[in-house]
Parts: structure tokens; C-alpha cells; sequence
């Protein structure tokens, strides 16, 4: 007989899916509103902002009824922990979608720096690291986790590649200072959101193996 | 005076080291010095029906060891074997080796034992006379010569019940409430200042906030006694005990430090188990 419980992880695990699918739909408009020129996908970005924060809070909430009222133990009580945790960081990502889409609104009133090259690979790969930790979670797959993990440092690369870049362009001509300076932030966001989707796969490591890889250096297990 | 003592106790248990069970796992004297009992290779059998299977086990000084597990899987059993109680059963029959302190306590005197072995069952079951002779009966029989009311109220304050029973010593133990008759038994059962004291579900018929006065006790007489607790209770195991063994058809599954235990089970079955979804 399947307890009640379960049936309440369960429904929590889809709610969390679904807002990470918002929050990942929020990057890619975001993303693309810069990228294509965009103005209507970085204003469906911002109207979004209040779904994803919405269910944030009620995911607290129901992290919080089951904390309470089922006294977890062991591989529940970490899945808890995890989806508490990794609701911050979907938000988070949510709020860095807002980030770049502020600045494809500002970087639209200005012609554009130069051709896009990089920063389509690094929002490609930045969306695979946030996809990839997400169905990381529903499969509770530790490979899957540990492959999002090892493509944070390509991300970090490109983002110092685009910095230089964009730096180089600024000391060449100064009338792109705005844009550039604007496309750095954007480069910067993205960065965050590696980093987001990267503690989203610690978690999934966490509640799968109970193992806290999160600071390595610190070797605890 | 009373929460004098208690504070003072609190920090002492709170500056002991950290047993750790890794160390506890060593053979080394210094690190035999920290267990209480070790037992090895037990097997215990109900007439023809073996309840116990080749339990291998030791039980850190100073520290509260909570076994847990589902109905009938030997955890009482178990127990009751650490002060040779299911001796009281006809047909039984004990294999292995306990040791206490290093002595096989198969080969003690049974009464010195149960003196330093102590106690409590899952209902409380104070003698049929006042609260002052319930506490003083064992150390009548054990022929205590100096001043019995003054071990009679040292006795009652360990088991946190003086403040509540002072005025009334000489009634009847049956006047008291469910928890303060459970804490009388506490309190006899430490009367004669046993090392190790044994708890068989002693909060399974009390009410919350009664429970969490024992838990405290326990927390408060961990720098005087060792304990050894059986509990359905999950909540309480982890609340309550510095280490947790989970038992399963009369066999050790896992034994280590309770925090470990009840967030990163090692064994498929104690995450079953102590998840609810089995047992």
C-alpha cells in the first residue's frame, strides 16, 4: 500500500519540476530576447518574474507542512533538505532571467557590438547545465549530476573569453562602452545560472547518496 | 539546587570527548576503556526458537544507545540479556560472550549484576508502599548502612521527581501520576548508583511532554550512567541516544552514531525501516 506520504514527495517533486521549467523557459526567452533582438521575449521574461517567485513560496510551504507533520528520517529528510535548497536556486535562476532580460531591453537601444559567437554557446550550455540538473533530480541519476558538475569550468571559460573580448572592443571604441558593458552582464548572469544548475546537482548528489560534495576541499566524507 | 546540579551535569556531559565509533571499532586499552559492554558473537534461544543471531556489539560508556527496530525482531530480547533477565524465562538459553568492563557477567553473581545493571520497563511498576520506600527498598536489601534520606532525596532529584514529591514521601507510590510513578522507578532503580541502567519502551505509555522530561533526565544522567534504550519511537532515538543499532529477525543490521544513522542509513533495510516502509 503506498503511503500518503509518498504520494505528497511525489506531488512535491512535480511542483518543483514545474517551476524549474519555468525557470529554465525564462533564460532561453531572456537569452534570445538579446540574441534575436527581442523586446516581447524579455517582457514575457519580466511578467513571468511572479510565477516563478509564486511558487517558490509554495514550495517552502509544502517543504515545510511535510518537515513538520512527517518527522522525515534518512532518504527523505535529504530529499526534503534538497528540494528546499534547490527551491532557492530556481528562483535565483528566475531572478538572473529577469537580470538578462534588463539588459536586452538597454542593449536594444543601441546597434549591436559585434556577432554573437560565444554568448549563444554559453546560454546553450548554461540551459543544458539547468536541463540536465532538473532531470537529474527527477531520475535521482548521479551521472547525470556529476556530467553537470564538470561543465561549470567550460562555462567560467567562456565567460573570461567573452570578458576579454568585450573589453578589447570597449578600448577600441568607446561609443560601445554601453552595450558591451551591458553584454558583460549578461555574461556574467550566465555564469550564475552555471552556478545555480551546479548546486542543484550537489543536491541531487546529496539526497541520492547522502554524500555533501559541495566544498570538496573540505573533505569531510 | 536541583537545576544547579543539572546545569553543572549538562556541561560536563557536554565538555566529555566524542566517542566515536570508529575509535570504538579499535583495540587499543585506552579505547577499551570507553566501552561499557562488548558483546560478541551472541545467540539467544527461546527453548528451540532462536531469537538472537551471532550479534556482535559494543556499548560506549557514558553515552545513551538506542535500539530500535520492528516488532519481535530481539531488541528487548537483547536487552534483557545484558543483566541476565530473561533468565527468569524457563527453557531459555544464552551463546556467546557479554562482557562488562571487561568481565563476563555469564559468569557474575546475578544479584551484584542487576546491581550494577539496572531497569526500567515499558509500564511503571512501583512496589505497593510509599514513594520514600520504593526508593529505599533496594537499598535496604543491599544492606545500605548510612543516612537513606539522604540517598532516598539524591536519588529522587537525579530522576528529576524531588520537587515534586518532597512533601508527600510517605504516600502511597499509586497516588502518583503515570510519568511521575515512571521517574519514581527511575529513581529506585538509581538508588543503588548503577553503572548502566536498561530501558525497555519507558515513555510508550506517557503522555509528550512526560517524555520529554525523561529524555532530559537521560540527556542529565549520561555523565553518571550509561543507558541502553528500546524505543518504537523514531523521533525519540534520534532525540534521545548518542548511538542507534537497528535490529532485524534477531540480527545487528547497523549500528553507529544516531545523527549518522537516521540521515545517511548505510544498510537498504534501516533506510526501509526507518523511513516507514517497512515494519
Amino acid at each position: 500500500m503506498e503511503r500518503h506520504f509518498e504520494h505528497d514527495l511525489e506531488e512535491l517533486k512535480q511542483r518543483l519540476l514545474w517551476m524549474g521549467s519555468l525557470a529554465e523557459r525564462a533564460v532561453h526567452q531572456a537569452v534570445h530576447a538579446v540574441l534575436d533582438a527581442d523586446e516581447r521575449l524579455a517582457e514575457a521574461v519580466l511578467a513571468e518574474e511572479d510565477a516563478i517567485n509564486e511558487m517558490q513560496i509554495e514550495i517552502d510551504e509544502r517543504v515545510q507542512r511535510l518537515l513538520a507533520l512527517q518527522a522525515p528520517m534518512a532518504a527523505d529528510l535529504r530529499f526534503l533538505l534538497a528540494v528546499s535548497r534547490i527551491n532557492g536556486d530556481l528562483e535565483r535562476i528566475g531572478d538572473q532571467a529577469v537580470n538578462i532580460a534588463q539588459s536586452a531591453m538597454r542593449i536594444l537601444r543601441h546597434p549591436q557590438v559585434k556577432p554573437y559567437v560565444d554568448l549563444p554557446r554559453m546560454s546553450e550550455l548554461a540551459e543544458a547545465m539547468v536541463r540536465d540538473s532538473l532531470n537529474a533530480v527527477v531520475r535521482g541519476d548521479m551521472d547525470l549530476a556529476q556530467t553537470v558538475l564538470q561543465r561549470d569550468d567550460q562555462v567560467d571559460r567562456l565567460r573570461d573569453q567573452l570578458f576579454r573580448e568585450l573589453l578589447t572592443y570597449m578600448m577600441e571604441n568607446s561609443s560601445v562602452v554601453f552595450s558591451a558593458f551591458e553584454l558583460i552582464l549578461v555574461a556574467k548572469n550566465l555564469e550564475r545560472i552555471g552556478d545555480h544548475a551546479t548546486n542543484i546537482a550537489e543536491d541531487v548528489i546529496y539526497f541520492v547518496a547522502g554524500r555533501d560534495v559541495r566544498h570538496p576541499a573540505l573533505d569531510r566524507r | 539546587m536541583a537545576s544547579t546540579a543539572h546545569g553543572s551535569n549538562a556541561a560536563a556531559v557536554r565538555l566529555a570527548p566524542q566517542v566515536n565509533m570508529t575509535d570504538l571499532t579499535t583495540t587499543t586499552s585506552e579505547k577499551e576503556a570507553l566501552v561499557r559492554f562488548e558483546i560478541s558473537d551472541l545467540n539467544f534461544f527461546y527453548g528451540a526458537k532462536q531469537a538472537i543471531f551471532g550479534l556482535n556489539l559494543k556499548i560506549p560508556k557514558n553515552r545513551v544507545t538506542a535500539l530500535i527496530g520492528p516488532s519481535g525482531c530481539g531488541k528487548s530480547t537483547f536487552l534483557r540479556t545484558l543483566n541476565r533477565m530473561n533468565e527468569t524465562i524457563r527453557h531459555t538459553r544464552v551463546v556467546g560472550q557479554i562482557l562488562l568492563d571487561g568481565q563476563d557477567i555469564l559468569k557474575m553473581d546475578v544479584v551484584g549484576l542487576r546491581r550494577r545493571v539496572g531497569m526500567v520497563f515499558q509500564r511503571p511498576n512501583p512496589f505497593p508502599k510509599s514513594i520514600y520506600d520504593n526508593v529505599a527498598y533496594g537499598l535496604r536489601i543491599n544492606g545500605y548502612q548510612g543516612r537513606l534520606d539522604d540517598l532516598v532525596e539524591h536519588s529522587l532529584r537525579r530522576a528529576a521527581l524531588w520537587d515534586e514529591v518532597k512533601d508527600y514521601l510517605h504516600k502511597s507510590a499509586f497516588a502518583l501520576s503515570g510519568g511521575q510513578q515512571q521517574r519514581l522507578c527511575i529513581a529506585r532503580a538509581l538508588a543503588v548508583d548503577p553503572e548502566v541502567l536498561l530501558l525497555d519502551e519507558p515513555c510508550s505509555a506517557l503522555d509528550p511532554v512526560t517524555t520529554a522530561k525523561i529524555e532530559e533526565l537521560m540527556f542529565h544522567l549520561k555523565d553518571s550512567c550509561t543507558m541502553a534504550i528500546v524505543t518504537h519511537n523514531m523521533q525519540q532515538a534520534a532525540r534521545a541516544s548518542d548511538f542507534t543499532a537497528f535490529m532485524l529477525d534477531g540480527k545487528l543490521i547497523e549500528h553507529s552514531e544516531t545523527s549518522k544513522l537516521f540521515t545517511t542509513p548505510q544498510d537498504p533495510r534501516t533506510e526501509a525501516y526507518i523511513t516507514g516502509r517497512f515494519g
